[in-house]
């Protein structure tokens, strides 16, 4: 337990640091940047409490906004983000969730793909919407949340896929 | 009562989830509106300390390219002091109380430019008596005004902004606009309410009119790059290409206007 409580905290700040100074950097196109401080929210026990996993999400959030400057934008993702995931696993998951058993080192890479995509796509969607705040700009919204979703996507899978290999 | 109570414990998360995303939606809507985001900005000493020691390692890589900038830049002004009839004498000596423009150099440690509301981060503050509404402006151009301070850094609303409006006009007349940011592309700034009859062409100078007490008058903006009647038919709708670029900035001066209070106190005598 104390093993898990230390890996998680390692893995908040570790996420908001590459976040901050690395990702938010890379601008590739311009203005597109993966946002991998998610696989937070991603990867975070099934099993545990979820007042406490709303609270670190919107936490995680709060303080990418004040390194960002950008209001609540990321913590109004990140909870919403963090409100619908237990709907997303049910939805990637099925009977596996149901149990409890569910171990994100030895899933199915079809559902694994599933699971993120549909937090990425979710995640993104309110952000750029709450970003751009205008109506009359649905296009950009649209488009930033496709290129965004899609460099955030393989960058998880990436990440996921890496460092599950060496943990049992 | 009891029936209240159990209301509330069974419905705790979704109740929680609200509350955080009543507090997240209202930080948002007020970082929206301009001036508004005073407790969640990165003036302050964890995240201005981090941002400082990545820029520290990180300003090394554009050593050559700043040093150009700084070289060209003195290079004009040596043109400008050696061609000017009062010699050396033109500079602005700042220790003095006669000036009006007071300057401090300054560097920016978090830039940012692909989003909407752009907000940089610069390693001077309250000890280097930097205050809020102060001009910045680079060796090329203006950057933004500042906001909020703590003791070591400030954050400074970038020109890429579009809640900011800075008041700009043509070189060549007087005619003058308001600049605003529409948040498309970062090379390419907005230039409204400039009047119908502006004698306006392409490749046009753009500077600060020093309207408003903080940018003196004559800091470069941009040259125009097309410009339209908007839709009330009276005014033209110009877009201006940034002599600066925004993506890659490092050295910047900012602009206090010492007679500020005294321009304040007659445009605005019951404040």
């Amino acid at each position: 337990m104390n093993n898990l409580l230390s890996i998680h905290t390692i893995r908040f700040i570790a996420l908001i640091l590459l976040q901050v100074l690395l990702f938010n950097n890379i601008n590739f196109m311009g203005y597109i940047n993966p946002m991998v401080y998610i696989l937070f929210i991603i990867l975070f026990p099934v099993k545990n409490n979820k007042t406490l996993f709303l609270f670190l999400s919107f936490l995680l959030g709060l303080i990418i906004d004040i390194f960002m400057d950008s209001g609540g934008i990321n913590a109004t993702a990140t909870l919403v983000t963090a409100f619908i995931r237990p709907a997303v696993l049910k939805f990637s998951f099925g009977a596996v969730y149901e149990h409890q058993a569910l171990k994100f080192n030895n899933i199915d890479f079809g559902q694994k793909i599933t699971y993120i995509t549909l937090l990425t796509v979710t995640h993104h969607i309110i952000y750029f919407s709450l970003e751009i705040f205008n109506t009359s700009k649905i296009i950009l919204v649209l488009q930033n949340t496709l290129f965004s979703s899609i460099f955030t996507i393989i960058l998880c899978v990436l990440i996921t896929t890496i460092f599950s290999t060496k943990s049992k | 009562m009891q029936q209240i109570v159990n209301f509330i414990l069974r419905n705790k998360i979704t109740l929680f989830f609200l509350l955080l995303l009543c507090i997240s939606i209202g930080l948002t809507i007020q970082s929206h509106s301009y001036h508004k985001s005073k407790f969640i900005n990165s003036a302050n000493s964890i995240t201005g300390g981090i941002y400082n020691t990545s820029n520290s390692v990180s300003s090394y890589f554009n050593l050559k390219s700043e040093n150009q900038k700084l070289q060209e830049e003195n290079t004009r002004l040596k043109a400008l002091i050696f061609n000017s009839k009062l010699g050396t004498k033109s500079y602005i000596d700042t220790t003095s109380f006669d000036t009006q423009y007071k300057v401090t150099e300054a560097r920016i440690i978090k830039n940012s430019y692909a989003l909407q509301n752009n907000v940089l981060l610069i390693n001077k503050g309250e000890k280097d008596s930097i205050k809020a509404d102060l001009g910045v402006i680079s060796p090329k151009g203006i950057i933004g005004i500042t906001d909020n301070t703590n003791s070591k850094y400030t954050s400074v609303i970038s020109i890429l902004n579009t809640t900011n409006k800075i008041s700009a006009q043509l070189k060549k007349t007087n005619h003058y606009g308001s600049l605003s940011w529409n948040g498309n592309s970062p090379k390419v700034i907005q230039l409204t309410d400039i009047q119908k009859n502006a004698p306006i062409r392409v490749g046009d100078t753009i500077t600060t009119s020093g309207r408003s007490d903080i940018f003196p008058k004559g800091v470069l903006i941009g040259i125009v790059k097309d410009f339209k009647i908007d839709i009330t038919e009276n005014f033209f709708e110009v877009n201006v290409i940034l002599f600066n670029d925004m993506t890659n900035l490092e050295h910047v001066t900012i602009i206090e206007n010492l007679d500020k209070l005294l321009i304040d106190a007659l445009l605005n005598p019951n404040e």
